[in-house]
């Protein structure tokens, strides 16, 4: 079982477990279409095999492109879907269940992706924060609502008169800091955060990811990191799960991973990213594309894509293997022949 | 000389309340061949600068002051008649997505010749005998099969390929590319950037390259032009504004950007963001963020002066400003 995170001699229990985690979605035409004009039921396989554990405080991102099914990931790691196979924990207890009783419930959270859709512009911020309290019942007078609210605004960076204020006078990057206060009016210390500053400008999203970066440190949060940028995630991450076509292919701490990519996925990413330091680089762009998830190619998903793919490739699905402190789902790493002697 | 020549640019959108000034004297030129990328945050008015040079500002956008020019002929007042002309045949577009860009209804090979022929004096074999090669040369393959087929068989990766053949088929002098590879993922992006900086020169195109990601800039452009506001806050050569940038919210933003060589405790943020059109700050609209503020910010906006190998609207580079800053942070 491909534990990522959880280092041997250490008994935590991990804040989020996930074991052979599985989503399928059913994509066939609807019945009467199928009766009359033929065709098979189809599913796609957003998530296959995915497991990981997050230990307190800590930061597992997730990156892949689109389609690789790390949100699919992200919205079953706080109960929004329930998985197809596999099992997902919170602190030991299944996610369904965990969901189920308010004192859990309110120790998870989420920030999304797009800070003009997620917040209600009929809405005071105040009101907007201060909802999850209602909710859980915390802080039960107004006035101890109110007091709160106010410490959330300024633990973001905002005014508390700025709670007085509707969405569409904030910027994206103070949206974002409202959405994140919402967050964590509950107390929880395990957030989700799906592509929290894809939708910002550079300078913003550098306040956004300081700003999550310092209140995990204060707070002591946990979180589930997801991103398309690698270098955002190398910012943030602790733990790292490179993601294609629903499978983790590599993962193990951020930092060796980055020092050293094994899968070729992985090394494929890094090299495709233009940076800063590139000026003028030349390079030869990897060709081909993510295949559809509808119809994988058989074996190793990667191997149409592949430099290193060969016969068994082609056919056999690979495990994972350990290499150092990362494991990676390649065979030609297993075999030891990713490196040119 | 310079193909494309823009100088005062001054784009405005009357509104109820008042003209809104979206861009205010934008100057730059792009030379044949030459890759221009022109980066700013979302609001700095480098789509703005696109669409006022291919003459498809949204009304009520009007240019009010300025002019643009190109191989030296004035382009800002051309009866739309005549802008249609040169439009497609001497300056190509490339948008960020290339569904709305191709027409679901026609298949990719229809687009092309008709496009060609709209421009060039081609028979109907001859049309369809270049589109094929265009196709080809844009990296796809099969391309002969692939002609009579419609834009949604395509994967996204694809359908950018397509929109650059368009693009460049008429062989204009010069192309806007407004956020190409934006929605694409990063490997696809990694192409498309490498065929873009192919083609142009190969084709001796001019490219003027809207992106708000600097990695692809520092990766495509030979020259970049930094927007901030509705002004070109910085411009030169690509090297030096990445290296060694001159105004202070060129450096901010390059600090901003996480790398992926290595990782560091915090980046380095801009406080506030950047203020809407309409309510600009008097003076330089950047000093209400800027680390390196000063008494003359406050009241007059510079304009473009040379600091160092490029240029930088920043009081900082005028030799008269230089004894008032050593006052002020003495």
């Amino acid at each position: 079982m491909p534990d990522v995170a959880v280092q041997p001699g250490v008994a935590e229990v991990p804040v989020l477990e996930a074991r052979d985690l599985g989503r399928t979605y059913d994509v066939s035409r609807p019945w009467l279409q199928r009766v009359l004009s033929g065709g098979q039921r189809r599913t796609l396989r957003a998530v296959d095999g995915v497991s990981f554990a997050l230990p307190k405080g800590k930061t597992l991102a997730l990156v892949g492109e689109s389609g690789c099914g790390k949100t699919t990931v992200a919205r079953m790691s706080v109960g929004l879907l329930p998985p197809s196979a596999g099992e997902i924990h919170f602190e030991g207890e299944p996610i369904a269940v965990a969901r189920a009783r308010p004192g859990l419930r309110q120790r998870m959270n989420m920030i999304f992706q797009d800070p003009y859709a997620s917040l209600n512009p009929r809405w005071r911020v105040r009101d907007i924060i201060a909802e999850p309290m209602r909710a859980f019942g915390i802080a039960s007078t107004a006035a101890e609502r109110r007091a709160r609210v106010d410490a959330l605004l300024l633990q973001v960076g905002l005014s508390p008169k700025d709670g007085e204020k509707y969405p569409h006078a904030f910027s994206g990057g103070q949206r974002q800091r409202v959405s994140i206060a919402r967050a964590l009016a509950s107390g929880p210390d395990f957030l989700v955060c799906d592509e929290p500053t894809s939708a910002l400008d550079v300078s913003v999203q550098a306040q956004i990811l300081n700003l999550m970066r310092g209140l995990q440190d204060r707070l002591g949060l946990t979180y589930l990191f997801i991103s398309h940028n690698l270098a955002v995630v190398r910012h943030m991450a602790d733990l790292l799960g490179v993601m294609y076509l629903g499978r983790i292919v590599e993962s193990g701490p951020s930092e060796a991973i980055f020092a050293d990519p094994r899968h070729p996925y992985t090394r494929m990413l890094m090299d495709a990213v233009p940076d800063l330091e590139a000026v003028g680089r030349a390079r030869t762009p990897v060709g081909g594309e993510v295949p559809s998830p509808i119809n994988p190619p058989p074996g190793c998903t990667f191997h149409p894509r592949c430099p290193l793919a060969n016969d068994r490739c082609r056919v056999e699905k690979p495990g994972h293997t350990a290499a150092g402190d990362v494991l990676v789902a390649c065979h030609a790493v297993e075999e030891g022949r990713d490196r040119p002697r | 000389m310079s193909l494309l020549e823009v100088s005062g640019l001054v784009v405005e959108f009357p509104t109820r309340r008042g003209v809104l000034r979206a861009l205010d004297g934008v100057s730059l030129s792009i030379a044949p061949g030459e890759v221009l990328g022109v980066v700013g945050e979302s609001g700095a008015g480098k789509s703005l600068t696109g669409a006022a040079v291919i003459g498809l500002l949204e009304p009520p956008g009007r240019i009010a002051a300025g002019e643009i020019r190109l191989a030296g002929e004035r382009i800002d007042r051309l009866r739309p008649a005549k802008m249609r002309a040169i439009r497609g045949r001497r300056i190509g577009a490339i948008f960020q997505d290339p569904l709305t860009t191709l027409d679901p209804l026609y298949t990719v090979g229809r687009q092309l010749t008709e496009t060609m022929q709209a421009h060039l004096r081609l028979t109907d074999s001859e049309a369809r005998a270049r589109a094929i090669g265009w196709l080809q040369e844009v990296g796809i393959p099969a391309a002969a099969d692939r002609l009579d087929a419609y834009p949604h068989e395509f994967s996204g990766g694809m359908r950018q390929r397509v929109v650059i053949a368009l693009a460049l088929c008429a062989e204009p002098q010069l192309v806007i590319a407004d956020e190409p590879t934006t929605a694409l993922d990063v490997s696809i992006q990694a192409q498309i950037i490498a065929l873009l900086r192919r083609l142009a020169s190969g084709h001796g195109t001019a490219v003027m390259l809207i992106t708000h990601d600097m990695g692809v800039i520092a990766e495509t452009a030979d020259r970049v032009a930094v927007m901030y506001a509705g002004r070109v806050a910085e411009v030169g050569p690509v090297r030096e504004v990445v290296h060694h940038p001159a105004h202070p919210y060129t450096d901010g933003l390059m600090a901003s950007i996480p790398s992926l060589e290595h990782r560091s405790v915090r980046l380095r943020q801009i406080d506030g963001s950047m203020p809407r059109p309409g309510a600009l700050p008097p003076g330089c609209p950047f000093n209400p963020r800027c680390p390196k503020v000063f008494a003359r910010c406050l009241t007059e906006q510079p304009d473009l002066l040379p600091a160092g190998a490029t240029q930088a609207a920043c009081w900082l580079h005028d030799p008269r400003s230089v004894a008032q800053t050593q006052a002020l942070h003495a």
